[in-house]
This record gives structure tokens, C-alpha cells and sequence, in this order.
């Protein structure tokens, strides 16, 4: 045996990677075998995965037909799948979220082309995001009312996390240069503030949001348990923005703030102007991740009972027809999460390699391994 | 005394312990070219920084184009739109392009129109000769070009003074040349300079006056022939041994 391996060693052809794999792979006796036996072990991991996938996979059918195949049940997926992207919103208005999503991944494609940069794009997804709370709600619009109770799915975890994002990242600046002022009371309160946030799980704010903080209101007045929700979120991750940022401010030399005021900028402008647009850039990778912990964050709104992506998957499993098929259930549900978290982590790359960059800093640099 | 632009009366000021401006008393007229050097911690950059308020004084008074400086903001701001300054670092602003560097300050403090700033920013890029580079950044550009992109962003305020804090110190030896030319020509145009440099060839060609400061004090004043060829004081001399 060891013969022929060495043999087979002498007639491999000298290919770049094949010189490669003698080398690292099969160099030694013990080395050989070892990397045979991985090898034959992936092999059959990945045969059996891709039998459960595709090969042994149900794609049309029933329950009954699913568990006899023994594969992956996808005809699951699709009997559920639209409860699931839309959840208990009315069958017949399904359009309206389809709508939103439609035009959310419409304003996602546009923000990766740079010539659609600027005043317009921002405006425009200030707008749709707006548009589409009256459009769900349906009133204002003169159209069917549906209750916040009845949003679901997708368009709910797509709508809080955007609104969240949206305004949790100004107030993360906000929160951060007051954490940077030379006002006593104005710094004691942003530290105050996120430290207190900070000091506590998600949960416990969510469940505050929704089951403490009613408690305090008036009589017969009651704010929406959405809203209240959404609130708790934007308050959570702006704490966390705040910290983001401060890092990026502190990046900043003092000799940028003293050249700017020495040519008479005041210190409102020296911020807007030269500090913070080199402060958020520089913290755009950790801003995109804290982004992304939220987005997945929003999962955790099936606590109190919000009828997010994460609600309906687990919900879809508890009809009796279609009982067992949890695997298939959250596997589509990973997906959808991955493509909108791998799209955003796309989207900040794109972003970085726009900007111009600092001869000095060390992007780019390789470090030899 | 109209013609004086720059006044120091009596200013202290102290690092913790430390007594860095000591009593200091100057005046500088207007059009003056003034060198001013001295030992490493003498407080040369402290003297020039405390002239735009970069630094606070403790006590005394200090005039600058005839305002008293204070620590009110509005006075602040429209001073130092009038008194340029030049850092060691050049500390421009690494996320605009050269022209926006140059142009940020017209357009915000000034409020000119953007045709009119552009056109005059290009014209202060060719007086320093590197009109080329306008659409840069300044990660891009030598450690001289930044330089000279810094004291055009300074003239772009139209300054009355300019303050160049060791403008050449953190440059390689053969990019000091190409500022040093700029900073003469400015010189030779009747600007109001004050320039804190250990480059004596420069004092020599064009200063009307050498400050030589030590310990928070400003030891000796005369013009660059006398201080050259005879300090007054013992560590001058001990000072010009060191670097000449
Ligand atoms: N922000 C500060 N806090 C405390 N001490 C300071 C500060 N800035 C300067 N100093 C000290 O004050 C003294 C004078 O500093 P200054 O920068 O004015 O000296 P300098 O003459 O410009 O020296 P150099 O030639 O090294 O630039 C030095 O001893 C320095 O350590
Ligand atoms: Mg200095």
C-alpha cells in the first residue's frame, strides 16, 4: 500500500497545486492517510446532505408522501411559505407587504449603483419606509384598515429593523458627541443612558415595551404595541451606534478639529463638516455589523409576541397536517436572514471602497499572511 | 500704533507647573516677517498657538488686528478666519478633495458663492504651483505638495497674518526647499508672517526680525544680521553653536 502510494507520488504531474498537495498533504505516511480518511469523511457527509437536499427531496405533494421519501420536505415550504413571508395579514391584501418588499429591495439594488448616490436615493427610502406604514395600515390611504396586530412576517422584520436603523444611527451620533460635550449634564445623561442600556438584555427592554410600560399609562389610553416595540429597539441599538461612533471620534487627530477652526469654522461646522464625516467612516464595518445584530435582533420580537419571520416559521410548524417538518421550516427562514445580512454586509463594502484613501492608514496593507 | 496687528501684554501661562509663556511682551507691525526659535519645550508653538486661541493665556492681554481675544466664540470665529496658520502635520482634511480643502473654508465661514471660490482657490493651488493636483486627495500627494496645499488653504481665507508653526520640520530634506520658496515669495508679497522654524537660511533671506525664546521667555530680538553674527545673550550663542 505505501508502495504505490509512493509511486502514485512519482506520476502525479508537477501542477502548481498538485506540488502543493504533495507537499502539505501527502508528505508523510501518516499524512497520507490522513487526508484520505477526511477526505472519504466530508465525502460522505456532503453525498448525504446533498441526498436530503435534493435527491431524496419532496418537491410536490403531501405530508404523508414527504415522510415516506425521508428527504427534505419542501413541498412544506411551499404550502407555508407565503404564511410565513406574510403571516396573518388578510390573504386578500397580501399585495400591499408584497408591495413593500417589492420597492425595499428595489431601493437596496439602487443603493449599490453609485451614480444613484445622493440627496435623492436618501429621500427616497425616508419616503417608502413612511409610504409603506400607511399603506400596511391602509386608513390614511382609503384603504381596508389592518390592525398592527395582523402585520406579520417579512415586511414586519424588514419595516422595524429599517425604521430602527434608520433613526437609531442618528441617534447614536447624537448620543455619542453628547457623551463628548464639555457640558457636565449633558455628558452625565448619555452616559447615564448608555450604560443603562447597555446593562441590559432585549428582552428585558422589550418585555418593559410591551407588558411594564403599560402599566404606567392612563386609563383607556393605550400606545401600540408595535410602536412601543419599534421605540425599544431604536433606544437599544442607538446605545450601541453611540459607543461605535465615539470609537470613530476618538480616531480623529486633534489636528483636524485645530485646522478646521483655525480657518474660523465654528465648532457646529468643524463637527458636521470635518469630524464626523471621517469619524462614520472609519467605524463603518462595526456600524454595518452592530446594523446586522439588529436586523437579526428583531427575532427576538416573538417574545412578546409581535408576528415577526421568526414568529411564523415557529408558528407554521403547529399545524397538524404538516407536523415535523421544523428542519425545512428553519432552514428557509436562515436563508432569508442570511440573504438580507449578507446583502447589507455587501452594501458597506461597496460603500468603503468609494472612499478615498489616506495613503497613511493601514487599509489595504498586506501583512504577509 | 494703528500699524501694529499683533500685541502680547504681559501673558502667562502654565502647563500644570509648568510656566510656559512667562510674562511675554511683543509687538509686531504690520507687513513684519518675524522668525521666532529656540530650544525643543522653549514654548514657541504654545506663543503661536495662544495668537489664534488654539491654546487659552492665563493672564494678560493679547490684541490681534486690534480685538482683544477672548474666550467669546464670535470674536474666535472671526479672527482666525482673518489669521491663517500652517501646521507641522499639515493637517489637511484627508476625506476632500484638495479643492474642497481649499474651499471649505470660503464656502462656510465666508458664505461666497462656489464659482467665485473655485476660481480663486485655483488661483492660490498656481501660487503654489500644484494646480494640477486640485481633484487629489491628500493621501495621495508628497509630504511637500501637502504642505503647500495647506498654506493655499490658508490663503484662501485671505488672511491678514499667517502663523507657520515648524511648517518644515516633517518633511524629507529634499521637500523643504519647495515650501521654504513658497513661504519666501508670500514673504516678498507683504503678508504679516510669524514663523516659528529652525530653518535659518529662510531668517536670514527674508525675516525683519529673530525672536529667540527659552524657558517661556523671549530672550533676544534683533534683526537676523546681529542675531547671526552677535547674540546678545549666552544661550543664543549656545543655541545658534547647536544648529548653524
Ligand atoms: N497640552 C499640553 N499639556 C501639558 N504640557 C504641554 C502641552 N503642550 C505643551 N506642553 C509642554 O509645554 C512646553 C512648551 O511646549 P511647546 O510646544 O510650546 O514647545 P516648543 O518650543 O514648540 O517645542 P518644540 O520645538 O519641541 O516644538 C513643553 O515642555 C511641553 O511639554
Ligand atoms: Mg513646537
Amino acid at each position: 500500500m505505501s508502495e504505490l502510494i509512493l509511486r502514485l507520488h512519482e506520476k502525479l504531474p508537477q501542477w502548481k497545486s498538485v506540488t502543493w498537495a504533495k507537499k502539505n498533504l501527502f508528505n508523510s505516511i501518516f499524512n497520507t492517510i490522513l487526508t484520505i480518511s477526511i477526505g472519504l469523511l466530508v465525502l460522505n457527509i456532503l453525498s448525504s446532505v446533498v441526498s436530503w437536499f435534493f435527491l431524496d427531496a419532496t418537491f410536490q405533494g403531501d405530508a404523508k408522501l414527504c415522510r415516506e421519501s425521508g428527504g427534505a420536505c419542501w413541498a412544506f415550504i411551499f404550502e407555508k411559505s407565503r404564511y410565513i413571508i406574510f403571516g396573518h395579514y388578510p390573504t386578500a391584501l397580501v399585495w400591499r407587504p408584497a408591495l413593500f418588499i417589492f420597492g425595499v429591495i428595489s431601493l437596496f439594488g439602487a443603493s449599490f449603483k453609485r451614480e444613484f448616490w445622493g440627496k435623492r436615493l436618501f429621500w427616497s427610502w425616508i419616503l417608502w419606509l413612511t409610504f409603506s406604514i400607511l399603506l400596511l395600515d391602509g386608513r390614511l390611504l382609503g384603504l381596508t384598515h389592518v390592525e398592527t396586530t395582523k402585520w406579520g412576517g417579512l415586511p414586519l422584520t424588514l419595516l422595524i429593523s429599517f425604521i430602527g436603523i434608520g433613526c437609531s444611527y442618528p441617534f447614536g451620533i447624537i448620543l455619542a458627541v453628547a457623551r463628548q460635550s464639555n457640558l457636565i449634564v449633558l455628558k452625565t445623561l448619555s452616559v447615564l443612558f448608555i450604560e443603562l442600556i447597555r446593562g441590559v438584555p432585549l428582552i428585558s427592554i422589550l418585555f418593559m415595551a410591551s407588558v411594564l410600560f403599560p402599566i404606567f399609562l392612563p386609563d383607556g389610553f393605550t400606545i401600540d404595541k408595535l410602536f412601543r416595540a419599534q421605540v425599544a429597539i431604536i433606544l437599544f441599538s442607538g446605545a450601541y451606534m453611540a459607543e461605535v461612533i465615539r470609537g470613530g471620534l476618538q480616531a480623529i487627530p486633534r489636528g483636524q478639529v485645530e485646522a478646521a477652526k483655525s480657518i474660523g469654522l465654528t465648532n457646529s461646522q468643524t463637527l458636521r463638516l470635518v469630524v464626523l464625516p471621517q469619524a462614520l467612516r472609519i467605524v463603518i464595518p462595526p456600524t454595518v455589523s452592530t446594523f446586522i445584530g439588529m436586523f437579526k435582533d428583531t427575532s427576538l420580537l416573538v417574545i412578546i409576541a409581535l408576528f415577526d419571520l421568526m414568529f411564523t416559521t415557529k408558528s407554521s410548524l403547529s399545524d397538524s397536517e404538516w407536523l415535523g417538518f421544523a428542519r425545512e421550516a428553519y432552514i428557509f427562514t436562515a436563508m432569508i436572514y442570511f440573504v438580507c445580512c449578507f446583502s447589507m454586509s455587501r452594501l458597506s463594502k461597496k460603500i468603503e471602497e468609494s472612499m478615498p484613501s489616506d495613503g497613511k492608514k493601514g487599509k489595504g496593507v498586506s501583512y504577509g499572511f | 500704533m494703528a500699524s501694529s496687528v499683533l500685541e502680547f501684554k504681559k501673558v502667562n501661562k502654565w502647563f500644570g507647573d509648568l510656566h510656559v509663556l512667562d510674562d511675554i511682551e511683543l509687538t509686531i507691525k504690520k507687513g513684519e516677517i518675524v522668525v521666532i526659535c529656540g530650544p525643543s519645550g522653549s514654548g514657541k508653538s504654545t506663543l503661536i498657538r495662544c495668537i489664534n486661541q488654539l491654546e487659552t493665556h492665563a493672564s494678560g492681554e493679547i490684541y490681534v488686528l486690534g480685538t482683544e481675544m477672548t474666550d467669546d466664540a464670535r470674536v474666535l470665529q472671526s479672527v482666525r478666519s482673518r489669521v491663517g496658520m500652517v501646521f507641522q502635520n499639515f493637517n489637511l482634511f484627508p476625506h476632500l478633495t484638495i479643492l474642497e480643502n481649499l474651499t471649505l473654508g470660503p464656502t462656510w465661514v465666508k458664505g461666497a458663492s462656489s464659482d467665485e471660490v473655485k476660481e480663486m482657490a485655483l488661483g492660490n493651488l498656481r501660487r503654489v504651483q500644484i494646480e494640477e493636483q486640485a481633484n487629489k486627495y491628500p493621501g495621495q500627494l508628497s509630504g511637500g505638495q501637502q504642505q503647500r496645499v495647506a498654506i493655499a488653504r490658508s490663503l484662501c481665507m485671505n488672511p491678514e497674518i499667517l502663523l507657520f508653526d515648524e511648517p518644515t520640520s516633517a518633511l524629507d530634506p529634499e521637500m523643504v526647499k519647495e515650501v521654504l520658496d513658497v513661504m519666501v515669495d508670500l514673504a516678498k508679497e507683504g503678508i504679516t508672517m510669524l514663523v516659528v522654524t529652525h530653518e535659518m537660511g529662510f531668517a536670514r533671506e527674508v525675516a525683519d526680525r529673530v525672536i529667540f525664546m527659552d524657558e517661556g521667555k523671549i530672550i533676544e530680538q534683533s534683526t537676523p544680521e546681529l542675531f547671526f553674527t552677535n547674540p546678545s545673550s549666552d544661550r543664543s550663542k549656545k543655541f545658534l553653536e547647536q544648529i548653524l
